[in-house]
């Protein structure tokens, strides 16, 4: 039997992240045509590559309806000109969407079973709002009775309120994601990654991050109106929270639009393929995916899974964390970082070191293939080796992803 | 016709067929297998004849419209009944579909109350005509008795009032609605002031629209306000289970939450298949236990309650006609209200005309509220506070024919209250305490006429709490008992019987509840895990916090009484692990309950704010690594069990009692059915619940070893 192949990353490129509504600059560009930027980009970076040796298109949405919906990773192939031999998948592991399409493309590449694979996702918040696709755990009574369904928000302010996290804390955390962003947006470190989105005629529609708040203030974070107090009263969540965590009184909401993830709009696309393959291109791999793993948590409190996630992927590779040099964990609110870092033991220099979605934003089905790509640059720049991309799931899953830098 | 069926009809020479609900040798009509076979051949034969017609009218020749579920045959349903149970709910929808798709109009005249089928009859219809009387209520109360309106009543309900209107004001509290209420949620469409009008606007309707036909089978029809796939609907869609738990509490109340699936559920597909989906979900609450448990409380137990199975027979029903009250104070207060409601004179006596006149302020405020609410009308408010005298002297008890006593729990006080009294006062009044502690042969041994002197135990607030335990004391005649009995019923409440014995049955078993919560608090248990378990066992108010209000100094003196009275008998008194808990709380930390202003809670301007912190600093109790569900077992368990002993000493004759004097009285949660059928229905029956208590017993003491009668049966039923 054959040697099973590693699977290499080529190239992690992705968009700006528009604001996600429809004052962002990203509002007038449909989804489809986010993604055939960058599948365009990839072939100008690389005008060697065979596009026949790309067997499949695998894209991250999480509300996968209207603009989004139908397969948009093979209309995409489609009018990006692929040949007609490349397939195209839609996925939705909810947050971990854009993560799990990477992961699934190392695991066809490894499997032996695809030369290169274009993995990543795609949401236009601004469009296709959050949550517009139902589903059964939140719209069906049945289903969320029995399950405590709350929405993640509720979740969040549990953890802080479980772990003594003051609004405070988390405004604290949120600000140092924000000076982190401004500070590798100033020093260009995402240079390589962003591609700008333009429109048909070439010309510039966003060229950056238009979430980042690069000035924001203690003061000014601590003045927002905390997001989640109101459905949890009114909507009866912290009820169904507290019957399930019955030793807290009650749920202390610290969680605002200032330190959780921003509602953004972007795509992302990770190249993924065998060695073979990227030599027939002439191509050098920047990295290795090591192991991936999937986890879960209770899925009332939802987010904490990370960390579970995080260990197993560590134990498939035979690691342990203190061999990990970065982790890029999604900020999708500052609570779920605060845990993920007590929880496995690290520091905060280590996490999140250029920024995350409280700074950026959190396009969901392309967030994780963002983050992969956020951390190969880093770790490039930094000349370190190893480093773990990983995000909290709704339904209490986490996913986490270990990559080794090559070049 | 040979025999009599339960709906017949006839067709007058203007073509209008008047279709009749009249269950041969029944006051009532309900949804048995009679109704079921004589409606279908009703439907097939207005349906041959459909040509001819011009339309129909549903009506009732009973007092009520129709009452309802056939409940003597539901309550026997088993999980092998399902596919029966599944097929007459669809058989009894078929039957109605067949109605409301005649192509005729369709008017229900609702003579009288329709409540659950009943109103589901009349749902089926094109128009529903109620009538405007005294007493007649229109609703879907099933919920109450743990089911769901099976017949149609969600599916139509919500495509006719929007899923959140059905089902908050129909569907999940089961509201019986009076005819100007149920006209303006719109379950009713027009009112009659007497039956003959109601045919007569009938008759008129059908006239004036040939063409009928149901909303929802009209061209361009929407349910009213969306359904899960309209954005509006959608946004807010995930608050309704949410909140229906937060209402719950967390207890395990099927009904609800079927009701709530079932009316979302229905708008998403068509008529016909959500009547399946409907009867799945009505089909799982009949054969489970829960059902069976509210059934057996709110129907056969209430019923055989007001029927009078505690009253002594041979006694003339008997009211007052002018009551004495002595005390003014919460209870006082609250039972000249009563009494005054009931349209007796009351004569309201406290120590000073201020304190009397303070008592009578609280009736002032529940009028001017019911007045300000439209419960009332200023007119009647005003009689009934005119029919309240407040005094200070004796003298003006004159001619009362009932004393009932509410002053403080002093043995001394309540028997000179009583001779004061009973100088002026008829001398054949009857004679009624209210405690809750006092044995009732030792206050009536002071007084003259022991025969006359029984206990009336009230609860707090006295206008809202339903129940009134009746205690018989050692000399209590049964002319007395039943005399009480009529007061109670008198004044709307319901009664029960119980022999005079320590705390009687109400206060001597919550006591346990009570204990056994604070217990947990000295095994280092979370005291918030503590109120969490109790009310998702289903209690209206979490075990601490009851304990709060009641004040922490009343178990503490209760115990010393009764451990006076052990030791008094040679015996020794087994402390209770509650009791250092209470005792270290007064005593240490001055911390005595709500009326104190501190205990197990903190509180501001009478507020309740959060749990005492103290809890988890100087008692340690901040474990929550906990079976949140045996936390739960072992309060329900303590009740059952002190319950059985009650039985068993005789101080309760009736399972009947026990199981409504529980939910009524002390908030045992209504799912069980009541402190007895928990036993009854928990799993395995009581073989089941006598091997779970075996297994509390050790763990956690002998308090939950179950009496040997409890014992025996259990080795009977295997």
């Amino acid at each position: 039997m054959a040697e099973m192949p590693e699977a290499y990353v080529y190239d992690a490129i992705r968009t700006p992240r528009g604001r996600g509504k429809a004052s962002g600059s990203l509002y007038e560009t449909k989804p489809v045509s986010l993604v055939v930027g960058l599948i365009h980009e990839l072939r100008a970076r690389y005008p060697e590559l065979d596009p026949t040796a790309i067997d499949d298109v695998v894209l991250g949405v999480v509300s996968p309806i209207g603009d989004q919906g139908g397969d948009i990773a093979k209309t995409a192939a489609i009018l990006a000109g692929l040949p007609e031999t490349t397939a195209g998948v839609q996925l939705n592991r909810f947050c971990a969407s854009g993560l799990e399409a990477v992961n699934s493309a190392a695991h066809q590449v490894r499997a032996g079973m695809a030369d290169f694979v274009l993995a990543g996702g795609v949401e236009s918040m601004s469009r296709v709002p959050m949550g517009s696709d139902g589903g059964a755990w939140a719209m069906d009574p049945e289903t969320s009775y029995e399950t405590g369904f709350v929405p993640q928000g509720i979740g969040a302010d549990l953890i802080a309120t479980l772990e003594g996290w003051s609004r405070d804390d988390v405004d604290a955390y949120a600000l140092e994601s924000q000076t982190r962003a401004a500070k590798a947006w100033a020093n260009g470190y995402f240079a390589r990654s962003v591609v700008p989105v333009t429109d048909r005629n070439g010309l510039t529609v966003l060229d950056r991050d238009e979430h980042v708040r690069a000035g924001t203030t203690l003061e000014a974070l601590g003045g927002l109106q905390p997001s989640f107090e109101m459905i949890g009263d009114q909507g009866g969540f912290d009820a169904v929270a507290l019957q399930r965590y019955h030793w807290v009184e009650k749920i202390n909401h610290v969680h605002t639009a200032g330190n959780s993830s921003g509602i953004v709009d972007g795509a992302a696309l990770v190249l993924v393929g065998t060695e073979a393959a990227g030599k027939a291109a002439g191509l050098t791999p920047r990295a290795r995916i090591v192991s991936t793993a999937l986890s879960g948590a209770d899925p009332t409190i939802m987010l904490t899974g990370p960390a579970p996630a995080t260990r197993k992927a560590l134990a498939r590779a035979g690691m342990t964390a203190d061999q990990i040099d970065l982790f890029e964990m999604n900020e999708a609110f500052a609570a779920v970082v605060l845990r993920f870092m007590k929880d496995m033991g690290v520091p905060h220099e280590k996490v999140n070191v250029n920024g995350g979605a409280i700074a950026m934003g959190h396009p969901l089905g392309a967030t994780g293939a963002m983050i992969l790509g956020t951390l190969i640059d880093e770790l490039e720049r930094r000349d370190q080796r190893f480093g773990v991309a990983t995000l909290c799931v709704g339904g209490g899953m986490g996913i986490a992803t270990v990559v080794e830098r090559l070049s | 016709m040979s025999e009599q069926k339960a709906v017949r009809w006839e067709k007058g020479e203007d073509g209008i067929v008047v279709v009749t609900l009249d269950d041969p040798g029944r006051s009532a009509n309900t949804m048995n297998d009679r109704y079921v076979e004589a409606m279908g051949e009703c439907v097939d034969a207005l349906v041959a004849d459909r040509e001819n017609l011009t339309g129909v009218i549903i009506t009732s020749a009973k007092k009520t419209f129709f009452a309802g579920g056939d409940l003597d045959t539901l309550s026997k349903a088993t999980p092998a009944d399902a596919p029966a149970v599944m097929e007459k709910s669809m058989t009894v929808k078929k039957q109605l579909r067949k109605l409301e798709t005649l192509g005729k109009p369709v008017v229900a005249a609702m003579t009288g109350t329709a409540l659950g089928g009943g109103l589901e009859i009349g749902l089926a219809c094109h128009h529903r005509i109620g009538l405007d009387a005294k007493g007649v209520v229109y609703g879907l109360p099933e919920v109450t008795l743990g089911l769901l309106p099976g017949g149609g009543g969600v599916v139509r309900t919500v495509r006719m009032l929007g899923i959140a209107n059905a089902v908050m004001n129909v569907l999940v509290q089961g509201q019986r609605h009076k005819p100007a209420k149920a006209l303006e949620i719109g379950i009713i469409d027009e009112l009659a002031a007497t039956p003959e009008e109601a045919l007569q606007k009938a008759r008129a309707w059908i006239a004036a629209n040939p063409e009928a036909k149901q909303p929802w089978e009209q061209p361009g029809y929407r349910i009213p306000g969306g359904t899960p796939s309209s954005p509006k609907l959608a946004s807010i869609l995930p608050a309704f289970p949410a909140n229906l738990r937060k209402q719950l509490k967390g207890a395990p109340m099927p009904a609800p939450r079927n009701i709530l699936a079932a009316a979302v559920e229905s708008t998403q597909v068509d008529v016909d298949t959500a009547f399946r989906i409907e009867a799945r979900y009505f089909t799982e609450l009949a054969i489970g236990q829960t059902a069976k448990n509210m059934t057996k409380a709110f129907f056969y137990d209430l019923q055989a309650i007001n029927g009078g199975k505690s009253r002594p027979d041979g006694h003339e029903k008997w009211q007052p006609t002018k009551v004495a009250v002595l005390g003014a104070g919460m209870m006082g207060a609250g039972i000249a209200y009563v009494c005054a409601l009931a349209g007796w004179q009351v004569v309201l006596k406290d120590v000073s005309l201020e304190a009397a006149e303070k008592g009578k302020g609280y009736s002032e405020s529940l009028v001017a509220k019911g007045v300000k609410r439209g419960r009332t009308t200023l007119e009647k408010g005003e009689a009934l506070l005119q029919r309240i005298t407040p005094t200070a002297d004796y003298n003006d008890l004159a001619g009362c024919d009932m004393i009932i006593e509410a002053v403080f729990e002093s043995m001394q006080l309540k028997q000179e209250v009583f001779r004061e009294a009973m100088k002026v006062v008829e001398p054949d009044a009857l004679l009624c305490s209210n405690t809750s502690t006092l044995p009732i042969s030792e206050l009536a041994a002071g007084l003259d006429r022991q025969g006359d002197f029984i206990g009336l135990h009230f609860f707090s607030p006295v206008d809202k709490m339903p129940l009134v335990e009746i205690i018989r004391g050692e000399r209590t005649s049964d002319a007395s008992v039943a005399k009480a009995f009529d007061v109670t019923l008198g004044i709307k409440k319901t009664p029960i019987v119980v022999d005079d014995s320590r705390g009687f049955f109400t206060s001597r078993v919550i006591g346990t509840f009570l204990n056994e919560g604070v217990a947990m608090i000295a095994e280092g248990i979370d005291p918030q895990t503590i109120e969490q378990a109790s009310a998702q066992a289903g209690y209206p108010a979490p075990v601490l916090q009851l304990m709060d209000e009641l004040t922490l100094t009343l178990p503490q003196k209760i115990r010393n009484e009764s451990k006076a009275a052990v030791e008094a008998a040679g015996g020794t008194w087994q402390p209770h692990p509650a009791e250092a808990v209470i005792d270290r709380l007064v005593a240490e930390f001055d911390r005595k309950g709500k009326s104190t202003g501190a205990g197990f809670y903190e509180y501001a301007d009478g507020k309740r704010t959060r749990l005492w912190p103290g809890l988890r600093t100087e008692f340690g109790a901040t474990n929550h690594d906990v079976d949140l569900h045996e936390l739960s077992e072992r309060m329900l368990f303590v009740e059952a069990i002190e319950t059985q002993k009650c039985l068993d000493e005789g101080v309760l004759t009736t399972d009947a009692d026990a199981n409504i004097g529980s939910i009524f009285g002390i908030g045992f949660p209504a799912w069980t059915g009541g402190v007895v059928q928990y036993v009854e229905g928990y799993p395995g029956g009581v073989a089941g619940f006598v091997a779970r208590a075996d297994e509390l017993a050790r763990r956690h003491g002998p308090r939950f070893e179950v009496p040997e009668s409890l014992r025996a049966r259990a080795k009977a039923a295997a």
